[in-house]
């Protein structure tokens, strides 16, 4: 019979399941570690310490952690009202132009905590504007948003590539970037942070985006579980019929939602661009948008899964980058293939231990 | 369980036993079934019927038991050896591809060998053998979408029968037919009887077991309360013994005083999403303090009325009015503000949504209204405490706002949906299919909520294609055949004529 709809407690289901799925994807990386002839353990053991060894470390890692949440917030929102956006990389990186506006306008003038709301606005208008247009041809065209997003992701790149090369390079200069901002256009770091620790900021980009971040997902769990916006966009995400049927509009929460997805998104360069680097730089999202997707899957949707998610993620990338650098035999390639292994095992195949377990709990329980 | 039976058994259940989870689907179930009988079971929904043929069909697994066919203990792991040890099933959704020939779906699955030729031209010979065996006429080569259910239903049949069925179990298989449709079913199903087949009727219409039955079993909770010969029992022993108590079966009900017309509908005109025209220049009118039920087999347009009345569906033309006005293009949350309730067909897909907790249900359509919450947030005690009192007063179980609502059964489901509508006091109440997949019990109660609300001057429009109970619920019958309103019956009208009505013979 089938056992996806037995019902599990809740310890096994967010803690458990996601525990060994973890395991099983080290396990699987252990041994493509072993089979080119390097020591797993001794790969684990490294990956863990530059992640979270020392207090630069942490704060490496928690910066990547900062992008991947404000992504995989943006894709849990989608998901909620059953929208699978594709497009939070191609939403963050425009959200950058937005918070390098605002810091380029403004950072001659004012200290930094005046200019951080405005550009933190900024980014998510901007954003927002990206995810607008695919959410308005899915609500009233039908358009897949799937589609739409995903070239709207390459539409962004060019028009990033052509902003930053044409408009806002410094004059003179060969690197396709603004000029860094000044102090009043940065986010201060959060060396505080990890010397409550006891531990050394170091070069570690982490930064005041980190607290909006948490912040966010605060309200992002106040409006999906606590409003009525949020209440009609799950009817709708589970019961398109329902939803319907409760004088729900389609296209009303369908571009709401959107709206918000890629604001999320946007806010996301607050963390590189102005926290990290103070200038905004050619392809500076890297990737996290579509990481985005993985954590928010792993997370189940919710925020405190997506900040778990985020963090594992963040360690993977931090530590990844140190093992690469101290095993020569792992390339940053083969740091790919384990973050793959992560998603394949926590996101893909994340229910097929789900059946041995539900029987495993039937006997144990004796029900 | 042993009744005297001169024929040898077909199949034999021997203490049959499945759980899942909590729930005891099955407690040590006995059953011997007849050769060459039709043997009907029945039982509310949720005590164990399809469970039980599940297990005999192979997509469940019993914990403990023994199954035993002609004589002989059989393991069945799945259908493929149920089908070989010669059981098969007709399922109450069918299992046919739409746009494929009668010939193709009946040979889908056995072609035999790699090459189409050669299995068409003998499936062709088999498959006339077997109409001509059986008196189950239909055209090969016509395409399933375009013949009438009830000759789909025989295709079912025809590929039990090509697959080498002596045991046929048939679920609710009269659910999608017209009277004349299902007394040509239970014609089929005599003759097949007479050919040495066993049949097996799962269905909750007490009437069908008394038509056609040799011997009939009754389910409760789980486990098989008594079997009878249907000449020696009667509908109210059944009744009782399904539901453990008395009930009444006949809903009692005062002379309506119908009111002002609060509801009308003016040579509407629905298409469905492919643009075929669903319901046809329809008009009739709903009073204060009356039922007008609607009488037809499923599929007729019956639907998309609803669902046009409440605003879901956009009538290509025609116009609705309530208290006089056309409420042309006010959608459904604006109508519920105009006193517009609307239970609909389908709970799982429209009135709930299954994986929400049932106090989030329990507010659905109405979850704007200030009392779930001021301004843009949502007062969840508030939202709870409101499901606890509809949870008490209309006895859902278990009492627990907090259960996902895909874990209560449906007629406690179905009390969710009926609660909520009903206990916001509308003045109009449109309903379709309020019964449907709900247990004798909570049929009793939800049809004396439905007479209360008509005695309490609202206006109602019923929609079933439970004949049964359109008829005594209603005080006005319309049947709709083919989209089109063919006719109006006082609430007392024969069954008879609306059968024929339905089925587009007689105006």
């Amino acid at each position: 019979m089938s056992t996806a709809s037995v019902p599990l407690p809740a310890w096994i289901n967010y803690g458990l399941i996601p525990l060994l799925n973890l395991i099983l994807a080290f396990l699987f990386s252990g041994l493509v570690v072993w089979a080119i002839g390097e020591s797993p353990f001794e790969a684990l053991q490294l990956l863990l310490i530059g992640a979270l060894g020392r207090g630069e470390g942490i704060g490496f890692t928690l910066f990547y952690t900062t992008s991947f949440i404000f992504t995989g917030l943006s894709v849990a929102v989608a998901i909620h009202a059953g929208l699978f956006n594709i497009g939070s990389e191609g939403q963050a990186y425009l959200g950058g132009l937005g918070a390098a506006l605002v810091a380029l306008a403004m950072d001659h003038y004012v200290p930094w905590y005046v200019t951080m709301p405005f550009a933190v606005i900024g980014a998510a208008l901007f954003g927002a504007a990206c995810a607008a247009i695919p959410a308005w041809l899915q609500a009233k065209r039908g358009s897949h948003i799937v589609i739409t997003t995903i070239m709207f992701n390459f539409i962004v790149s060019s028009l990033m590539n052509y902003m930053l090369v044409r408009l806002l390079i410094v004059p003179g200069k060969m690197a396709p970037e603004t000029r860094t901002f000044l102090p009043g256009g940065q986010l201060p770091k959060l060396d505080w942070l990890i010397a409550m620790f006891g531990g050394k900021i170091g070069a570690a980009p982490l930064n005041f985006s980190f607290l909006i971040a948490l912040i966010m997902c605060f309200l992002v769990w106040v409006l999906i579980w606590r409003t009525k916006l949020g209440y009609e966009m799950r009817t709708l995400g589970i019961s398109p019929t329902a939803a319907s049927y409760a004088g729900i509009r389609y296209s009303r929460i369908v571009m709401i939602t959107m709206l918000i997805s890629g604001g999320l998104a946007g806010m996301m360069a607050l963390n590189p661009v102005m926290g990290a680097s103070a200038r905004l730089q050619i392809e500076f999202v890297g990737g996290a948008g579509f990481v985005g997707i993985a954590v928010s899957l792993m997370g189940r949707n919710h925020p405190a899964g997506i900040i778990l998610s985020a963090l594992l993620f963040g360690i993977l990338y931090q530590g990844g980058a140190e093992l690469s650098f101290d095993m020569p035999g792992i390339t940053r390639d083969m740091i790919v293939v384990i973050q793959g292994m992560v998603i394949l095992f926590a996101g893909a195949l994340e229910y097929m231990l789900r059946p041995s377990i539900v029987r495993l709990y039937q006997q144990l329980t004796g029900k | 369980m042993s009744l005297d039976s001169p024929k040898e058994p077909a199949i034999e259940l021997v203490g049959i036993d499945k759980k899942f989870g909590t729930v005891h689907a099955n407690k040590n179930i006995n059953l011997t079934v007849a050769k060459g009988s039709i043997h009907g079971i029945i039982g509310e929904n949720g005590a164990g019927k399809s469970t039980l043929m599940s297990i005999l069909y192979g997509f469940y697994h019993a914990d403990h038991g023994e199954i035993r066919i002609s004589g002989k203990p059989v393991t069945i792991r799945d259908s493929q050896a149920a089908i070989a040890a010669g059981i098969g099933m007709v399922h109450q959704h069918f299992m046919l591809v739409e746009n494929f020939t009668v010939l193709e779906n009946v040979m889908l699955g056995a072609e035999g060998g790699q090459l189409l030729a050669k299995g068409v031209a003998s499936a062709r010979k088999e498959l006339k053998r077997l109409e001509d065996d059986y008196g189950l006429e239909v055209d090969p080569d016509a395409v399933i979408e375009e013949l009438p259910v009830g000759s789909q239903q025989r295709v079912e049949i025809l590929k039990a029968l090509y697959r080498g069925a002596d045991i046929l179990i048939l679920d609710e298989p009269t659910g999608v037919l017209t009277p004349p449709e299902a007394d040509h079913l239970f014609k089929v199903l005599r003759v097949l009887r007479d050919q040495g087949k066993t049949i097996i009727l799962i269905t909750h219409k007490l009437r069908e077991i008394m038509a056609i039955t040799d011997t009939v079993s009754v389910m409760r909770r789980g486990e098989m309360v008594a079997t009878r010969k249907t000449a020696e029992t009667t509908v109210e022993e059944l009744a009782e013994l399904m539901v453990g108590r008395r009930v009444l079966l006949r809903v009692e009900k005062g002379a309506a005083n119908p009111g002002a017309v609060l509801m009308s509908v003016r040579n509407l005109t629905v298409k469905d999403s492919r643009g075929v025209t669903m319901v046809d220049d329809v008009s009739f009118d709903v009073r204060a303090g009356e039922i007008v039920g609607i009488a037809g087999v499923a599929g007729n347009g019956q639907s998309e009325l609803l669902e046009a009345i409440a605003g879901i569906r956009k009538p290509s033309s025609g116009e609705i009015l309530i208290h006089g006005k056309s409420v042309a293009g006010v959608d459904p949350a604006g109508l519920r503000d105009l006193g517009l309730a609307h239970i609909p067909e389908d709970r799982h897909h429209m009135g709930l949504v299954l994986k929400f907790e049932e106090y989030e249900n329990s507010v659905l359509g109405y979850h704007r209204d200030a009392k779930y919450g001021r301004g843009p947030l949502l007062d969840l005690e508030a939202m709870r405490k409101d499901a606890e009192e509809k949870i008490g007063k209309y006895d859902i179980r278990p009492p627990n706002p907090r259960l996902r609502t895909a874990n209560f059964s449906g007629g406690n489901q179905q009390k969710i949906v009926v609660a909520r509508e009903i206990e916001r006091d509308p003045k109009m109440l449109i309903i379709g299919q309020p019964t449907r997949g709900v247990d004798i019990g909570a049929i009793e109660f939800i049809h004396k909520r439905i007479i209360e609300m008509r005695d309490a001057g609202k206006a109602v429009l019923l929609v079933s294609v439970e004949l049964d109970e359109i008829r005594s619920l209603s005080d006005r019958i319309l049947v709709m055949f083919a989209g089109k309103i063919v006719g109006e019956k006082s609430g007392e009208a024969g069954e008879q004529t609306l059968g024929l009505m339905m089925a587009g013979i007689a105006a």
